[in-house]
């Protein structure tokens, strides 16, 4: 359970990569694009992949009548997820610094899993939810307004896994560093639920035999 | 079963017989060299792919710097530096006038001829480029990084700037000698008394290491000869600056005749770290002169002029073992130094051979004081106890050499149109090959530097032809491509170059390509007019003066429709590009402009001037296709009659 509970401690912790790395990064090439244009996703705003990116996709967007990309302060994400990710951290240190002072059991190491992987999946829900506003959302004054085939407004959502090719550009959406970062934690905490389920056990074995021969 | 077997069978027929085909294929290329080896395949650099090195050739009365890639021999580039150039702006913006500033006014021309790389060590650094002007004397220096002419200065007591523009091993100097001695100073007096009277300057400007600012150090007075090029000392050597003379008679009339009577003209080693030291300690005269020099500041997008009232002139008398005279045959023209600094070149251009002077050689025999008279005080080396040898050429008119860094040199013959490869040290011709036609100077990437990259080397021609299809009786210069890898130079491409090409520079691809600039920062713009966002655009009149903060973005001019413009008004267009994305220039154009239109880079600042001379509504446009909006990209100025009250009012968009 010691093993089990230090890998507990050190799981959340690896979640905060997500101050320092992107979690999500969005790379636009084009003919005219051969050193593509990008955006990191951080949670706590949209950065340059180089200088000057967002400036010029933002640029580029207006054409089709997208939005610029939000400051931080335009998204109340960017100010709640650094907290939220850092509750949780706090929160996952102190299950695991209980579970080796065994005041709790490896049970409360999978709930912590359980509630991340909630919360991830919400934020994978808000996030997408972002891209279909900034993606169909446009401007009626649009320079250009294009249709699909069918006649329904050509949508600019990127892809949120993956590559789309959206008129000249081929956008590849893909987790980046903070986001591995998060991944290798949360797999960590059900690593330590793992070896808490299988220690435990083994230590009531050892126990039994501890009271057959006394 | 059997079915089964005979597909087996069928496949392995299949296969063998493409395996065979590939082998065919294989040995094709292997055996037949010569096919794998043509000229085509060495020059060729496939679409997108990079050339392996940059070469700077002269534009001669172009005024101008093109760029080109070797081995594709593709230009890149035309670099403005003492012309006009209206592509750009340079020159007619108001930030660039001042680049062409000099004693004698606006000159918007000259002749540039011989560009040289920065060295660190006597290797190519690739920080900036020189050249000099040789007509109306200047020396400019060209960053590598913005690719574009940062500074200019003037030269007092010259005429026909031609010994120029060389630098010494450690950018120490650039230096600068006259063609046309002249009377120093300035003086009303008749030609005919040229001999004695006339002047020679030798002119040694500074390069400040940190930011390459130019100042003129001091001009050594040297006799009326022409000085007509020269190179630095270098390795052993340095510390030395060599130049070819011609015309020692000091003729001043029927020049092609009265100045080729002499069997031998000089070439004059200069001691300029002993000149330095003896200005450095308070020698030489300070004398009044008039010259320009000029600066242009990457973050103000702006040049200044300056007028500069006084140089140090030294006698050389005053210095005495600084200056020597080495006899050399048959007015020489070309004066090359080798990569280890041992051997001086003459070029003797009336003459089939080639003087090599010892450097060696040459301070023994000062140490031994083996003089043969002197020149005006100037002692003279005795010819034998200076010569390391002669190349029996064979050709006829050698002009210029340079060395491959394996020992070889290459000298380019005029008349009998050749470029030459013989050994240094044995003076053994080792190959010759025609050029096409009359070949002027030739350059190996890092030819003048103690480091060659010897792989290739361009001839540069005078004359073209039938080399190209005819395009009436002017015609671009042709240079040839030579691959010297080899024992044998290999004939490899012919291309057209831009104006009158006499030197160039070449330096390999990466010495530059990861340091060119992309874009200016237009939170670095300093340019007193610029706007750093829309909402600054304004529009303001002072008297008849109207300056326009503009700024321009994909893909409209902020503002765009501008009113209360009279006849007569002065209108300054302030244009600030607001990209910052990398090859996205905005241009501008105003009907009936006198000046040209702008170029104007990502976060960069130009302005033009347009004097409105007639009433109406008159349109301007962006010159540069800069989006699938381009052709939108538009406004107008309404211009009304002079006196009239129409208020200055500027709008976007309502």
């Amino acid at each position: 359970m010691k093993k089990a509970s230090i890998i507990m401690i050190i799981g959340p912790l690896l979640l905060l990569g997500l101050f320092s790395f992107p979690l999500w990064n969005i790379i636009l090439g084009a003919p005219q694009y051969p050193e593509p244009l990008g955006m990191n996703i951080h949670i706590d705003g949209i950065r340059d992949m180089n200088e000057f990116d967002l400036q010029n996709i933002d640029g580029l967007n207006h054409y089709i009548g997208m939005r610029s990309l939000p400051k931080p302060e335009d998204m109340w994400e960017f100010s709640t997820f650094p907290i939220v990710i850092l509750g949780m951290v706090a929160v996952g240190v102190l299950v695991g610094l209980l579970g080796f002072l065994g005041k709790v059991s490896h049970k409360w190491f999978i709930g912590w899993f359980i509630v991340m992987s909630i919360l991830g999946i919400l934020g994978m829900y808000d996030f997408n939810a972002w891209m279909v506003d900034y993606g169909t959302n446009l401007d009626p004054n649009a320079i250009m307004k294009l249709e699909n085939p069918d006649g329904t407004p050509m949508s600019y959502k990127p892809p949120l896994f993956g590559h789309a090719k959206m008129l000249n550009f081929d956008v590849t959406s893909l987790p980046a560093k903070g986001a591995w970062f998060m991944f290798t934690g949360m797999m960590l905490t059900v690593v330590a639920f793992f070896l808490g389920w299988k220690n435990r056990k083994s230590v009531q074995v050892k126990e039994t035999t501890k009271f057959a021969t006394s | 079963m059997k079915k089964y077997r005979f597909y087996v069978l069928m496949l392995l027929g299949i296969s063998a017989l493409l395996s065979s085909c590939g082998n065919q294929g294989d040995g094709k290329s292997s055996s037949n060299g010569a096919l794998s080896s043509t000229g085509a395949e060495k020059s060729y650099v496939a679409p997108g792919e990079h050339d392996e090195f940059y070469a700077f050739i002269s534009g001669g009365y172009s005024g101008n710097i093109t760029v080109y890639g070797l081995p594709s021999g593709r230009m890149f580039k035309e670099i403005p530096v003492f012309s006009q150039f209206p592509t750009s702006g340079y020159g007619y913006s108001e930030e660039t006038k001042p680049m062409l500033n000099t004693s004698f006014g606006f000159v918007p021309w000259d002749d540039s001829h011989h560009p040289d790389i920065s060295q660190t060590n006597g290797e190519l650094d690739g920080r900036w480029i020189f050249i000099n002007g040789n007509n109306t004397p200047r020396i400019a220096r060209v960053s590598l990084s913005t690719f574009e002419t940062e500074e200019i200065i003037e030269l007092p007591n010259s005429a026909g700037n031609h010994s120029s523009s060389f630098i010494t091993e450690n950018t120490e100097y650039v230096v600068a000698g006259t063609r046309f001695s002249v009377p120093i100073p300035q003086r009303d007096m008749p030609i005919n008394e040229y001999k004695g009277n006339f002047k020679g300057a030798l002119s040694f400007i500074s390069i400040a290491a940190d930011n390459g600012r130019l100042n003129l150090e001091f001009q050594l007075i040297m006799p009326g000869f022409n000085y007509d090029l020269s190179h630095p000392g270098r390795g052993k050597s340095h510390g030395w600056f060599f130049f070819t003379t011609y015309n020692t008679e000091e003729a001043n009339t029927l020049m092609e005749v009265n100045s080729s009577q002499n069997d031998k003209d000089f070439i004059a080693a200069v001691n300029w770290k002993m000149v330095e030291e003896y200005v450095k300690n308070g020698g030489g005269t300070k004398v009044p002169a008039e010259y320009a020099h000029n600066v242009y500041d990457e973050h103000t997008h702006t040049a200044t002029s300056t007028m500069k009232k006084e140089v140090i002139t030294v006698n050389p008398l005053d210095v005495p073992g600084a200056v020597y005279f080495l006899p050399t045959p048959k007015s020489p023209h070309g004066c090359d130094v080798d990569p280890s600094g041992q051997y001086i070149i003459g070029n003797g251009k009336l003459s089939a051979d080639l003087t090599i002077h010892s450097f060696d050689k040459m301070i023994a025999a000062i140490e031994g004081k083996k003089f043969d008279g002197d020149a005006y005080g100037i002692p003279i080396l005795k010819f034998e106890d200076v010569l390391a040898g002669v190349v029996k050429s064979g050709g006829l008119g050698p002009l210029h050499t340079e060395f491959d860094g394996k020992g070889n040199a290459y000298t380019t013959f005029f008349i009998s149109s050749e470029v030459v490869k013989w050994e240094l040290g044995t003076w053994e011709v080792l190959d010759r090959q025609p050029t096409f036609y009359s070949v002027g100077h030739l350059m190996i990437p890092g030819g003048n530097s103690a480091k060659p990259f010897g792989k290739y080397v361009v001839a540069l021609n005078k004359i073209t032809k039938d080399r190209y299809l005819p395009t009436g009786p002017e015609l671009e210069h042709s240079a040839q491509l030579y691959d010297i890898s080899g024992n044998k130079m290999e004939l490899i491409l012919d291309f057209p170059t831009h104006g009158e090409p006499h030197y160039a520079a070449g330096c390999p691809a990466d010495l530059l390509a990861p340091n060119s600039k992309k874009i200016y920062r237009l939170d670095e713009n300093k340019h007193p007019y610029a706007v750093l966002t829309p909402d600054q655009a304004k529009v303001t009149r002072e008297g008849n003066e109207v300056h326009v903060y503009m700024s321009t973005s994909r893909s409209h001019f902020t503002p765009d429709n501008i009113e209360g413009v009279k006849v007569g008004d002065k209108v300054y267009f302030h244009i600030t590009n607001h990209e910052q994305d990398f090859d996205f220039p905005h241009g501008f154009a105003m009907i009936g402009q006198n000046t040209s239109e702008l170029l104007v880079m990502p976060g960069q600042t130009k302005t033009s001037l347009w004097e409105p001379k007639k009433v109406g509504v008159w349109p301007f446009y962006c010159t540069d296709f800069c989006s699938a909006l381009h052709q939108e990209m538009q406004g107008y100025v309404r211009v009304s009659p002079a006196g009239s009250n129409v208020p200055l009012t500027y709008t976007l968009g309502d």
